[in-house]
């Protein structure tokens, strides 16, 4: 007997639904008879990281706040690997993002109000483009490749951000310890839900996705992303500029980072210390493949990876396992995902090894 | 073992939040919880393997009345509200926050649960349920400058720190001043590596400040790596935040530990008591938090008198480094003549003393 | 300045200057050797921090089991080999996207060998020294020559046994044509899957050896995360390097050189004689390895004297059948 993928025509719908849910059950099912064997009870441990993040409604907020970032990173970075551009420094934008938000909220001092919360934001998507643009740029006139330059600059970003909060904008009344000021309530962003920790970011990380699957699937643009990434001979013939595309894919995975990072500033920590940068841009990238390149897709995945890292929390809080055990569950889950991906894209045939090979063909 | 602990809808942030979905089977029905938040591994040897064993002695003294738990790897970011709160909803009376970035969390989860007590470690944030406690390590940076300032051959001493804040600063100061009192053209070349962790950068940078003529090294990182360095070039340097003799058995002079047993039990006996009540503690020598480990056999006897009079000083309150005339980099008289720095100009300091070369 | 004095103070400073930019190479060097093999056979694996960290534990671990650093290195080549292989079997096999298996191996990576860490945490070992003794190595000179870890000669002896076998041998000749084209190299009937098993296989115990670097030479003792993300570093150097041997050597102590001039200029090294360098921030010392890396490269392919010789098929999967 030997495996024999044939192509499908069409993803599958119905294992682009029911293989993400396999793996998911299936990386609870080991995760069951492991932590066991490690001594651990491993019925609790696995509902801890699966189910008690869903199940239990006081943790809904968690997710939902560390949903948002990772989907709106995802959801522009989904446009460049599209079109092959590799923007691996989404978390250097992030922080050039937030930094440019501090920049906004420092210049108006005590002032507040709808109008600043804007401009913050508008700032901040702006950072983050720019920061991507150095990328875009080197790529099209150097031919820089963009991993490199894109990853260089997350640790430049990161350096920018200890000058500024170290020096001119530290907070004069913090002690010297390197952070900004706390942000005024009018500067930051208003929470949803009184009484719990979700911000307005986490309605613009809901509505995100249909825009930008709006985009993919109607504008024309959506169109050449698909068309250059998938041949870029054929899209100079059909006239689309692969220099626009990888300057339009850069700058809009910028601009979602800068986003992210504005948000997570003024809708969560509300100020900019050593710590601000926590490895979203990073986890996006995983996001975005584990979405399937799809809005809707990157989405699902955010949430999904958010319940991981919120239940790793609470099982290391309640039947102890290292945050290290968490780590590889994640992993695990992430490899069972990729690998059921072919699923999606390719039957399966099991096919008798009496028979010539070549008659499948 | 099925016994759920039942403090049931506890008002967690709006939401109803039900203690049984992640509650831990409570062991014994009227025994008190307390909770931890670690920052690192328990098994880091350094700072969070220093407030695990605070965790321990609370074991070894109230362990029939109270019971404590702890979540360790908690980021400082925003994900450390999510594993405080999850700490109150466990059933946590008091919950020690182990870093100095879950200052604002702390804050926050304090207000959701105004019944739950919270100490938070190194900031200045307070309310009425959130106290603040801190250690005077400058105080054994005291020691291991007159050490440093009497060993030294070249007057050059190195230090290798994490980022400017001012518990480094303070440290830096404390070390170099002690050095000049024991050898007064005494310098201190400084680097600061913008991490707290980073092994490979930790032991290049210690072999530069070897190679620029540094004899002693001292450290204000996290990992042991620096002081394998000094025991391959056959040099010296000290533990930090723990005793690590065991990485470099010849270049350990001695190291600062880290106590925080004896406050940790004290405040656990406070909520036993019921008599708790919000504080800002900085405690050193004399309450035994900071605790000089045993001297290297190589050290003289000479510099352990030193040495062990700069501690006695300290617990007798009759020894003070920051005591006046004290110049900065420039050279510009910051205290002056007997006069002594206040606990709240050292908490916020943010320049270095003369005879410290850094960049800016 | 006399010949004696430029000659002492190259001795006193010099030197040792140059055996910590070694230290601070190696790694990186090793870790970039195997996966420029690797991405020349077509494939993008980046879970080289994962595999830098499973090697580091596991050369670590079995050095402190067995007593033998030579057994260590087997086992550190070993560990990273075997994590290589889990993202081998799932980009080869079932062909899924080699960026995210790559970062989630390096997740795997940091989570597997922090556990495997607990029960090594605290202990340590000799460091994995000098490859000759010290008596040949006695004087600064020698010192320079023969005063390393065998892991250093490993390494760089490897940099011209990869470029040999990449452009002279038959197997590196089929291992670039099935980066450059792996239908082609199908039809005539090289087997695209075994090749790149192999070379993912190299770049995982390139890898692991360059982990354990870290873990038993530089600071023998292992602690979570010790690497502190030089994969990522690893990673950018062979972009940086266009996928040719010889530039990725030059790029590695290019950017050890840069690392070793942050920490040279923090701990005030020139501060003393050009004092207007005391005024420039630290954060702009720490910026400057990654900043010069860009600007470098920018550069080079500017002025288009060595070009990328990026493979074609770089980051794609293959599938023979459509």
């Amino acid at each position: 007997m030997r495996l024999k993928l044939e192509k499908r025509r069409e993803p599958s719908m119905v294992m682009l639904v029911a293989t993400p849910i396999a793996s998911v059950i299936l990386t609870m099912i080991i995760g069951v008879v492991v932590f066991d064997l490690m001594g651990i009870n491993g019925f609790q441990a696995v509902k801890d990281i699966f189910l008690t993040p869903i199940l239990a409604s006081y943790k809904w907020q968690d997710v939902a706040v560390k949903a948002a970032p990772l989907v709106i990173i995802a959801l522009g970075l989904s446009l460049g690997n599209r079109a092959q551009v590799w923007n691996i420094g989404a978390e250097g934008q992030y922080i050039i993002g937030a930094l440019c938000a501090a920049g906004v909220a420092i210049a108006f001092g005590q002032t507040g109000g709808f109008f600043v919360v804007v401009l913050m934001i508008a700032a901040s998507i702006i950072g983050g483009a720019a920061w991507a643009a150095i990328p875009a740029m080197l790529r099209t006139r150097y031919s820089v490749n963009e991993i490199l330059s894109s990853l260089m600059l997350t640790y430049v970003a990161a350096q920018v951000l200890g000058y500024l909060i170290g020096g001119p904008w530290k907070d004069p009344n913090g002690r010297n310890f390197p952070a900004t000021a706390p942000l005024l309530d009018s500067q930051s962003l208003p929470i949803l839900f009184p009484g719990t920790t979700i911000h307005l970011g986490v309605l613009i990380a809901l509505i995100l996705p249909f825009a930008f699957w709006l985009l993919m699937s109607r504008a024309v643009f959506g169109y050449q992303v698909r068309v250059v990434g998938s041949s870029p001979n054929a899209a100079r013939h059909g006239g689309f500029d692969t220099r626009n595309t990888i300057w339009a894919t850069m700058m809009i995975g910028g601009a979602m980072a800068g986003l992210a990072g504005s948000l997570e500033f003024s809708g969560v920590l509300h100020k900019i210390d050593l710590g601000f940068a926590s490895g979203y841009g990073f986890t996006a990238i995983i996001v975005s493949f584990l979405g399937r390149l799809n809005p809707i897709g990157c989405l699902i995945a955010g949430i999904v990876l958010a319940v991981t890292f919120v239940g790793g929390q609470v099982a290391q809080t309640t039947v102890h396992i290292p945050n290290s055990t968490a780590g590889i569950f994640q992993a695990m889950m992430l490899f069972f995902i990729l690998a059921s991906d072919i699923l999606v894209r390719y039957r399966v045939r099991l096919i008798p090894s009496t028979k010539p090979i070549a008659a499948g063909e | 073992m099925a016994q759920i602990s039942r403090r049931t809808l506890i008002k967690g942030a709006g939401a109803l939040a039900t203690a049984a979905m992640i509650g831990k089977p409570a062991l014994a029905a009227d025994k008190i919880k307390i909770g931890f938040i670690l920052l690192g591994p328990i098994g880091d040897y350094g700072w969070t393997w220093a407030h695990n064993k605070g965790r321990e002695a609370i074991d070894a003294a109230l362990g029939d009345k109270v019971e404590t738990i702890y979540t360790e790897n908690v980021a400082e970011d925003a994900s450390a509200v999510g594993a405080i709160r999850d700490l109150c909803n466990a059933g946590c009376k008091l919950v020690f926050t182990t870093s100095y970035g879950y200052m604002d969390q702390t804050i926050q989860v304090a207000g959701e649960f105004p019944d739950v007590k919270f100490e938070h470690c190194t900031g200045f944030k307070r309310a009425d349920n959130v106290a603040t406690y801190n250690s005077k390590f400058h105080e054994g940076r005291a020691v291991l400058g007159t050490i440093a300032g009497k060993m030294s051959k070249s007057g050059t001493l190195g230090y290798l720190g994490s980022y400017k804040v001012p518990e480094v600063v303070l440290g830096v100061n404390a070390f170099a001043l002690a050095a000049q009192k024991q050898n007064p053209a005494a310098t201190v070349k400084l680097v600061l590596i913008d991490s707290w962790f980073d092994p490979p950068k930790e032991a290049a940078a210690t072999e530069t400040l070897v190679n620029l003529g540094c004899d002693i090294v001292t450290t204000h990182t996290d990992s042991p790596g620096p002081l394998q360095i000094l025991e391959q070039k056959g040099l010296f340097g000290f533990g930090q935040g723990a005793d690590m003799s065991q990485f470099a058995p010849t270049a350990h002079l001695t190291a600062i530990e880290d106590i925080w047993g004896p406050y940790y039990v004290a405040r656990a006996q406070a909520i036993v008591d019921g008599k708790w009540a919000s504080s800002d503690t900085w405690d050193g020598f004399k309450e035994g938090t900071v605790v000089i480990a045993p001297y290297n056999a190589s050290v003289p006897a000479d510099v352990v008198a030193l040495a062990d009079g700069v501690q006695a000083g300290y617990k007798a309150g009759t020894y003070n480094i920051f005591t006046g005339p004290i110049y900065d980099q420039a050279g510009t008289l910051k205290v002056k003549e007997g006069e002594v720095m206040a606990d709240a100009d050292l908490a916020a300091i943010d320049w270095f003393v003369k005879g410290v070369e850094s960049t800016s | 300045m006399s010949l004696d004095a430029i000659i002492t103070f190259a001795i006193t400073y010099g030197i040792p200057a140059i055996i910590t930019i070694v230290g601070l190479t190696t790694p990186i060097l090793l870790a970039g050797l195997g996966e420029l093999v690797a991405e020349k056979s077509g494939v993008l694996n980046l879970g080289v921090e994962g595999m830098m960290l499973v090697g580091a534990i596991s050369g670590f671990g079995v050095t402190v089991i067995t007593g033998s650093p030579w057994l260590g290195i087997l086992g550190a080549a070993a560990g990273g080999g075997l994590a290589s292989m889990l993202f081998a079997v799932l980009v080869l096999q079932l062909n899924s996207n080699q960026v995210a298996t790559g970062l989630a191996l390096t997740i795997f990576g940091t989570g597997l060998s922090s556990l495997l860490g607990l029960s090594f945490t605290g202990r340590i070992i000799a460091p994995f020294l000098s490859a000759f003794p010290a008596s040949v190595a006695k004087d600064p000179v020698l010192k320079l020559l023969f005063g390393y870890s065998p892991i250093v000669y490993f390494a760089l002896i490897m940099v011209p046994v990869v470029y040999w076998f990449l452009k002279y041998t038959r197997a590196g000749l089929i291992l670039r044509a099935v980066g450059e084209n792996d239908h082609s190299a199908h039809s005539i009937g090289y087997s695209v899957v075994a090749v790149r098993y192999a070379a993912i296989a190299f770049g995982g115990a390139m890898a692991g050896i360059g982990g354990a670097y870290f873990s038993m030479v530089i600071t023998p003792m292992w602690a979570e995360k010790m690497t502190a993300g030089r994969g990522w570093i690893a990673l950018a150097l062979v972009v940086f390097a266009g996928w040719r041997t010889g530039r990725l050597l030059a790029g590695a102590y290019f950017f050890g050189f840069l690392m070793w001039l942050e920490l040279f200029a923090k701990a005030n090294g020139f501060g003393t004689s050009l004092p207007f360098l005391q005024s420039i921030p630290s954060q702009f010392w720490a910026a400057m390895p990654y900043l010069m890396t860009v600007i470098a490269l920018s550069f080079i392919s500017s002025r288009g004297t060595a070009g990328s010789n990026a493979p074609a098929c770089l980051g794609k999967p293959f599938l023979p059948s459509t």
